[in-house]
């Protein structure tokens, strides 16, 4: 770890940890910029595709953890799909998305985008499948949006495309089970 | 032809009318459609976001079902078709979820594959027939084929069309009578995952894509996801060309004169039926 002015840490290991977690080639980036350039989202992003990259090199953790980039992409692919050096952006940022939940750092977005994906993932763990009129419902809730978001729902909802009650999955131990695996698998890496 | 469905959560609720053309189309093409027994969700952009594993694993537990059922998965959502796809790779080639399923579920075979629904229809129906069940050509109807990220990346996974400019979704709507308009826009994000925590972006996206379409001189989009969909419909910005977006299984439904279409359409947020009524393809 080292640390310059203006708060700037440079973490040795950061770079390694993403590229064998996400298994990507991230050192091999040349800054083309090819992939910032098909970016239909990087309008919003505080940094680029290929800045994320070069940070990622530099082992600047902290920057690239609270970056909205890492939300905000929608691993659109567009950028894998195009890097002539077979980088897959999408997963990289699929990775540090673990890596700042793990951080407990949470989207810059109202309640948080994380929050959203943990309700999401939740439902799956209760139910096996989403009710999307409950999932709207509870996120609009907590990230206090309940008047905002009342009239997509409504508009949703009048057109039969928000059932209050739906299917679910029978064999919900078959979730359990795997839900169970994953959590021993997770504290069997950390461990 | 048999085939196992799988419909995801999304059929079920906002893309309830892509969910019912599409198996009224696979019907009139006598194609047989079994729903997966027991079936859960895929995990979509959640899973993938906080959990790598998890989002292979998801996916893997409906391969699973279907191979013991014996038939190849079809699935109209691109975002379903794309995540089980991903799942079917990881399995055929041994990765890391590997472990995971094999101790939750058993083992894969590798016996079976997962299609998008556009696939089936096209490369498995073929053209031929599709056209030989045209009652009522779309004459007049000017469309842009938006296939959006889902369906044509990563392009080593789903490779059934181009990922830089496909043209098989072109290709159905000329064969049903289409007037198909050529733009740059065709496999661009339509930001539907910004669509809850940063509805600006989302609409952003979305205007930008329908103020592309009419431009191109495109009266609707065609889709093959209930995410696009419903995006482009419900987060449409004020001001922006008040466009619709069909899903290419309701067009293959208005052409082949099937019963119901009416019922598929009204559920849109944009009425699609003041287009139709004017080139009169309505009925
Ligand atoms: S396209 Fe690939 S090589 Fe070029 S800047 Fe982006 S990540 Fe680096
Ligand atoms: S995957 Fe993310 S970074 Fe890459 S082009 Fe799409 S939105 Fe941009």
């Amino acid at each position: 770890m080292v640390a310059y002015g203006k708060g700037l840490v440079q973490d040795g290991d950061f770079s390694r940890v993403v590229r064998k977690k996400s298994g990507q080639p991230i050192e091999r980036c040349y800054q083309c910029q090819k992939c910032a350039a098909g970016c239909l989202l990087s309008e919003y992003f505080d940094y680029a595709p290929n800045q994320i990259v070069r940070m990622i090199q530099l082992g600047l953790r902290d920057r690239v953890l609270q970056s909205n980039t890492i939300w905000l992409c929608s691993g659109c692919q567009t950028c894998g799909a195009r890097c002539p050096n077979g980088v897959d952006i999408a997963a990289v940022m699929d990775v540090l998305k673990e890596m700042a939940i793990a951080a407990g750092i949470n989207g810059g977005a109202p309640g948080g985008v994380s929050s959203f994906h943990q309700m999401f993932v939740d439902d799956i763990r209760r139910r096996g499948r989403i009710n999307e009129a409950l999932l709207l419902a509870r996120y609009s809730l907590k990230t206090h949006r309940i008047w905002a978001d009342l009239g997509a729902g409504w508009a949703l909802f009048k057109k039969g495309k928000l059932p209050l009650f739906s299917s679910r999955v029978r064999r919900r131990q078959d979730l359990h089970r795997l839900f169970l695996e994953l959590d021993r698998q997770q504290w069997g890496e950390l461990a | 032809m048999r085939l196992s469905y799988y419909p995801g959560c999304s059929l079920e609720a906002t893309g309830k009318e892509y969910d019912q053309s599409s198996r009224a189309v696979c019907t009139a093409l006598g194609i047989h459609l079994a729903e997966i027994d027991d079936w859960n969700c895929c995990g979509a952009t959640s899973a993938h976001s906080i959990n790598s594993t998890l989002a292979l694993a998801l996916p893997a537990r409906n391969l699973l079902i279907a191979e013991r059922a014996g038939f190849d998965v079809v699935t109209p959502c691109a975002a379903c078709y794309n995540r089980l796809k991903r799942a079917e790779h990881a399995l055929r080639h041994g990765q890391d979820p590997d472990r995971l399923v094999g101790s939750a579920f058993g083992d894969f075979q590798g016996k079976i594959t997962v299609l998008s629904l556009l696939e089936v229809v096209v490369k498995r129906v073929g053209f031929d027939e599709i056209a030989a069940h045209v009652r009522r050509p779309l004459n007049g109807l000017k469309v842009v084929s938006y296939y959006g990220c889902l369906l044509v990346r990563p392009p080593e996974i789903t490779g059934f069309d181009s990922a830089e400019n496909p043209v098989l979704l072109d290709q159905l709507m000329t064969e049903l009578g289409a007037e198909v308009k050529s733009w740059s826009c065709k496999t661009d994000c339509c930001g539907a995952s910004s669509a809850l925590a940063s509805p600006q972006v989302a609409a952003g996206m979305a205007g930008r894509l329908l103020e592309m379409a009419a431009e191109a001189g495109a009266d609707a989009l065609v889709t093959a996801c209930p995410l696009c969909q419903t995006n482009l419909e419900l987060h449409r910005p004020p001001g922006t060309p008040r466009i619709p977006s069909f899903y290419f299984t309701e067009l293959l439904g208005l052409a082949f004169g099937l019963p119901g279409v009416s019922l598929w359409l009204r559920r849109h947020l944009v009425n699609p039926f003041p287009l139709l009524q004017e080139l009169t393809l309505a009925y």
